[in-house]
């Protein structure tokens, strides 16, 4: 490929173009000889060749040019040429390639962040054809479109649908897994044998779930995924075949999902976003079919090819009123309630509402890059005005307009070259950190890499803020038609300094500072809410001193109701035997702890009877000493006692804001009764316990439910009772989160069962800190953000009044012989620079007034154009830019008269 | 020597290269140069000034091969060879010159 060989050869140059000269002496040399056997002496033969041969400097021009790409070589050059004057000034080049580098470096980091987020499609074939088959349903006046599919309905479903490929159900779950070392508590996920199918990604050893494995009665499978059979097997390929023992039942391992692969978990909606560990298959009992199944599992389909969203929407709807005739659901209630098809796409679900904190963060990281990109121009123009000699005399010697903007504009993208490549070391970097710290709410986190996308867009981000900032200087000196003046080669012997000259640098500072205020006012609001969410009180007490951790005990392990009961109340009295616990409780869900968080309909007595479902009200369910271990106050009534438990009394305890919006008084509700549903067993109340956030912090408390722990009577006649079996328990204690601490609890636990596995070994305190992880994680990146625009401004501020000072040396120096005051200069410098700052501060604040609005949706506590912040914003950068223009004021005042004069 | 230099057009130059390293296989700028000349019997000198552009840019085009070498004498060049595209560009070449002549002499035959 010819053209390959001339793109070579622009970067050999020196090479070709010895080579031809090779060839042309070599002709040169055989003429001379050809004339000198003729007779002609060897010095006047050469002589004669050489004239007979022409132009030897333009035949290797042209045969150069021939042998090369013109422009490209040219380009080349200029680069090389760049190089050499930024390696003669490696200050200015060292400061304009890390500011460039901090500013592409930021942008690419949050871009790559964005990028695995919400531009890179699922890992999964063709993940636009996967959906969620969610529910939408009316419960008094509040819509939700996550309500889930139960057993029957998916054998209504998988029978009737005409518009899925594949479909099946999933839910992630727990489970012990025991045999080996201490017994560990996994994460699951129990599927359906269509789920892995409807996902496309085939297993890297063994195989999928068959319809067999979902069959009752058959041998029990399980899959592995890639993460723990690494973890818990060496990733030993033996293992297929063998038996696993979980939740106390063997299981055969028929495979091993691939390292890539991930489940679709949603990522804000309070599920945990974590992979999980192991996928055992659902299996439906004969006598769990029944008609008022729960629902609790989620479905997910892959539609037929050419098939819409809408069409299966439809085909939903139309296959509702079959699941109602088949399994004989009451069509009453569910019409009451507007139930109906709500499908989304599974791209939807996992990424949650991360979106827009994401996009915002972008544009505070443009900003940032904008910032950045004013400052090298400034030092840009600096240096061009430093050269404007040599520019001229490039002029005079015959250099276009043309010529001189690609020399400014080659220097302009080396830069912005450079700090590309520094930018992407940077945001590798950062990223790094971001996985290692893991912010709980991002989802696909462990996705986020730098790729092929995140690549181009830096180098794209590289040229375009090169040719950005390039321009200005090029503009100034290079446009079509402009002459240049020459000067006395000393330099101007101007007094003063042409305002045009000034007044583009103070433009470029205005802009910097100014959007400096903008992120500084962001910052200052996230600041704020951060202290008001701080400040609130959660309605707990010291959580940093509550230890908690999740036991499960299992249906297999023991399967007798009553025995849980009282293993659970021997683990609690064994715990509160140790020394330095002061209180110990469980529940099936502490305050904030909102991945196992449940609402039930309760109906209330005294309440005005409505149309549909009761109201949703969050439950739990608790031990007797729940409220005092956790230092939640009893404002009416008593607590649970184990007699209540053991003796499977009908009674409950309200939170204050339940109680207070049914019977007014939370007095009043003691000795009133309510039920699940409208026709389960009445429950007396006979305690209120003070409100607690147990959404976080920035939602009003909910009304909550705390039914007693221990079994719970069956909601209709014959129905099956409940026994929460999953609970997390709270102890009280001076040593909360020590390991000596842990490893006591853990012994006095497994005193009674030596089976049961301990998970989610936490304090209180960590709990509450992950619920203002959103709030915290856009405060920090704000802050950063904040902090590295101050110092870029700052950067800029101090280049101006410096560049200033330089120029009005001359003079300073003069004004200085004549009597002027030091002090008078100084001030004259300071008071320039709290111009340029007080203009900028003004444009700030207007723009962060549009601005600051987008973030409304993040704040707490505080409105979007809060005075105090934007009156704290301006006096810090005021005082920041002051203290930036002291060293090059102070220099100012320092001159010496006579060594400036004497100058020249 | 002394005689009247002749101007080639560049395009006749093209056609006299291929046309000479097509009789000789490798030859070197200064050879074809002189094959030209003593061949033509002197009515035609190659013009050193464009020869070498010439053969680069017949170089790029993939009509000819160059390769260095040494000479008779023991010095170093770069010789030029014909490729099978050169082959048939000389073809081409021919018969566009072949027409040219013909269109010339009807014309310069009219009376």
């Amino acid at each position: 490929m010819p053209w390959l060989r001339r793109l070579v050869n622009v970067f050999r140059s020196r090479r070709v173009d010895r080579d031809i000269q090779r060839e042309v002496d070599f002709h040169i040399n055989e003429r001379a000889d050809q004339l000198h056997t003729e007779g002609m002496p060897l010095a006047q033969a050469r002589e004669t060749a050489r004239r007979h041969f022409g132009n030897t400097l333009r035949i290797r021009e042209d045969s150069r040019r021939i042998n090369s790409i013109g422009w490209l070589e040219l380009l080349f050059q200029e680069f090389r040429f760049a190089m050499r004057v930024f390696r003669k000034s490696p200050a200015f080049a060292a400061t304009a390639v890390l500011t460039l580098g901090l500013g592409i470096g930021a942008t690419a980091a949050v871009f790559s962040v964005v990028d695995a987020v919400l531009i890179r499609p699922l890992p999964y074939p063709d993940p636009d054809r996967l959906i969620g088959i969610w529910h939408s349903a009316q419960f008094q006046a509040v819509t939700s479109r996550n309500v889930r599919l139960s057993s029957t309905m998916y054998l209504t479903y998988r029978e009737h649908n005409r518009t899925f490929a594949e479909f099946g159900l999933w839910r992630p779950g727990a489970a012990t897994v025991t045999g080996a070392g201490d017994p560990e508590q996994v994460r699951t996920i129990v599927v359906t044998h269509e789920t892995l199918p409807a996902l496309g990604v085939t297993p890297a050893i063994g195989r999928w779930f068959s319809a067999a494995d979902d069959r009752y009665g058959t041998n029990e499978t399980v899959m592995l995924t890639d993460g723990y059979w690494r973890r818990r097997f060496g990733g030993d390929a033996g293992i297929i075949g063998r038996a696993v023992t979980i939740d106390a039942r063997p299981r055969e391992v028929i495979g091993i999902m691939p390292r890539t692969f991930r489940f679709p978990i949603a990522g804000l909606a309070g599920v945990l976003n974590a992979d999980a560990d192991v996928i055992l298959p659902q299996r439906f009992e004969p006598a769990q079919l029944l008609p008022n199944d729960v629902h609790t599992y989620i479905g997910i389909a892959r539609l037929k090819p050419g098939v819409s969203l809408e069409q299966a929407t439809v085909d939903v709807a139309r296959m509702l009123p079959l699941w109602i005739a088949e399994r004989g659901t009451s069509s009453a209630v569910l019409t009451a309630a507007r139930f109906g098809p709500a499908l989304r796409r599974v791209k939807e679900d996992v990424v949650g509402d991360v979106g827009s904190v994401l996009w915002v963060l972008m544009g505070t990281i443009g900003l940032v890059l904008l910032i950045a990109c004013a400052n090298v121009a400034n030092l840009l123009l600096v240096r061009a005005e430093g050269r404007r000699q040599e520019l001229t005399v490039r002029a005079a010697l015959g250099a276009g307009w043309r010529h001189i903007a690609r020399h400014l504009l080659a220097e302009s993208v080396v830069l912005g070259v450079a700090g590309g490549a520094l930018g992407l070391g940077l945001a590798y970097a950062g990223l790094q950190l971001l996985i290692a710290i893991g912010p709980v709410n991002v989802p696909r986190l462990s996705e986020i890499s730098i790729d092929g996308r995140v690549l181009a867009f830096t180098l794209g981000m590289s040229v375009a803020s090169a040719v950005l900032f390039g321009l200005i200087p090029a503009l100034k000196f290079a446009r079509p038609g402009r002459n240049m003046a020459l000067g006395t080669v000393s330099g101007s012997r101007n007094i003063g300094d042409s305002p045009t000259r000034q007044r583009t640098q103070h433009a470029l500072v205005i802009v910097q500072v100014g959007l400096a205020v903008v992120l500084l006012v962001a910052s200052g609001l996230m600041i704020r809410t951060f202290l008001a969410l701080r400040n609130v009180e959660p309605g707990f007490a010291v959580p940093s001193q509550v230890q908690t951790m999740r036991l499960s005990i299992s249906q297999p392990e023991v399967p007798d109701p009553e025995r849980v009961v009282r293993m659970q109340q021997d683990i609690l009295n064994g715990l509160a035997g140790l020394p330095s616990v002061a209180a110990v409780s469980f529940a099936t869900a502490l305050p904030m702890e909102s991945e196992f968080e449940t609402s039930m309909a309760v109906t209330a007595e005294g309440e005005p009877v409505t149309q549909g479902i009761p109201p949703m009200r969050r439950s739990k369910n608790v031990a007797p000493g729940f409220f005092a271990t956790l230092g939640i106050r009893l404002i009416a009534g008593r607590d649970f006692t184990w007699t209540d438990v053991v003796d499977r009394r009908p009674v409950v305890i309200l939170s204050a804001s339940m109680a207070r919006d049914v019977w007014g008084d939370p007095a009043a509700a003691i000795g009133k009764r309510v039920r699940v549903g409208r026709g389960g067993p009445w429950n007396e109340v006979i305690g209120v316990a003070g409100d607690i956030h147990d959404s976080g912090v920035d939602q009003a408390p909910p009304a909550i439910v705390y039914w007693r722990a221990g079994i719970q009577g069956a909601l209709s006649a014959n129905g099956p009772t409940f026994t929460p079996r999953d609970v997390t328990f709270a102890i009280r204690s001076s040593r909360t989160g020590t390991e000596a601490f842990i490893r006591q609890l853990a012994q006095a636990i497994w005193a009674t069962n030596p089976n049961l596995p301990l998970a989610r070994v936490q304090t209180m305190g960590e709990i509450y800190d992950r619920s203002m992880a959103r709030a915290s994680f856009a405060l920090v990146m704000l802050a950063i953000a904040g902090v590295m625009a101050l110092t870029l401004g700052m950067v800029g501020v101090y280049g101006v009044i410096s560049y200033a000072v330089s120029r009005r040396r001359r003079e300073i120096g003069v004004r200085l012989a004549l009597g002027a005051a030091r002090t008078g200069i100084l001030r004259q410098f300071l008071r320039q620079s709290i111009r340029v700052s007080a203009v900028a501060c003004l444009c700030g604040v207007v723009l962060s007034l549009a601005v600051t609005r987008v973030l409304s949706g993040l704040l707490y506590g505080v409105s979007p154009v809060d005075t105090t912040t934007m009156a704290g914003v301006v006096v810090v950068v005021l005082l920041v830019a002051t203290l930036a223009a002291m060293i090059p004021a102070t220099r100012a005042a320092l001159i010496q008269p006579m060594r400036t004069l004497r100058e020249e | 020597m002394a005689a009247a230099k002749n101007d080639i057009l560049q395009g006749t130059l093209t056609l006299l290269v291929l046309k000479t390293l097509a009789s000789n296989k490798r030859m070197h700028g200064y050879a074809i140069t002189t094959h030209v000349q003593i061949v033509s019997g002197d009515l035609l000198r190659v013009e050193e000034g464009s020869l070498y552009p010439a053969l680069h840019r017949m170089e790029q085009h993939g009509w000819l091969r160059a390769e260095w070498g040494v000479t008779e004498k023991n010095r170093e060049a770069r010789f030029y060879s014909l490729t099978a595209k050169g082959r048939k560009q000389l073809v081409d070449e021919e018969d566009s010159w072949a027409r040219f002549t013909e269109g010339v002499g009807r014309v310069l035959r009219y009376v």
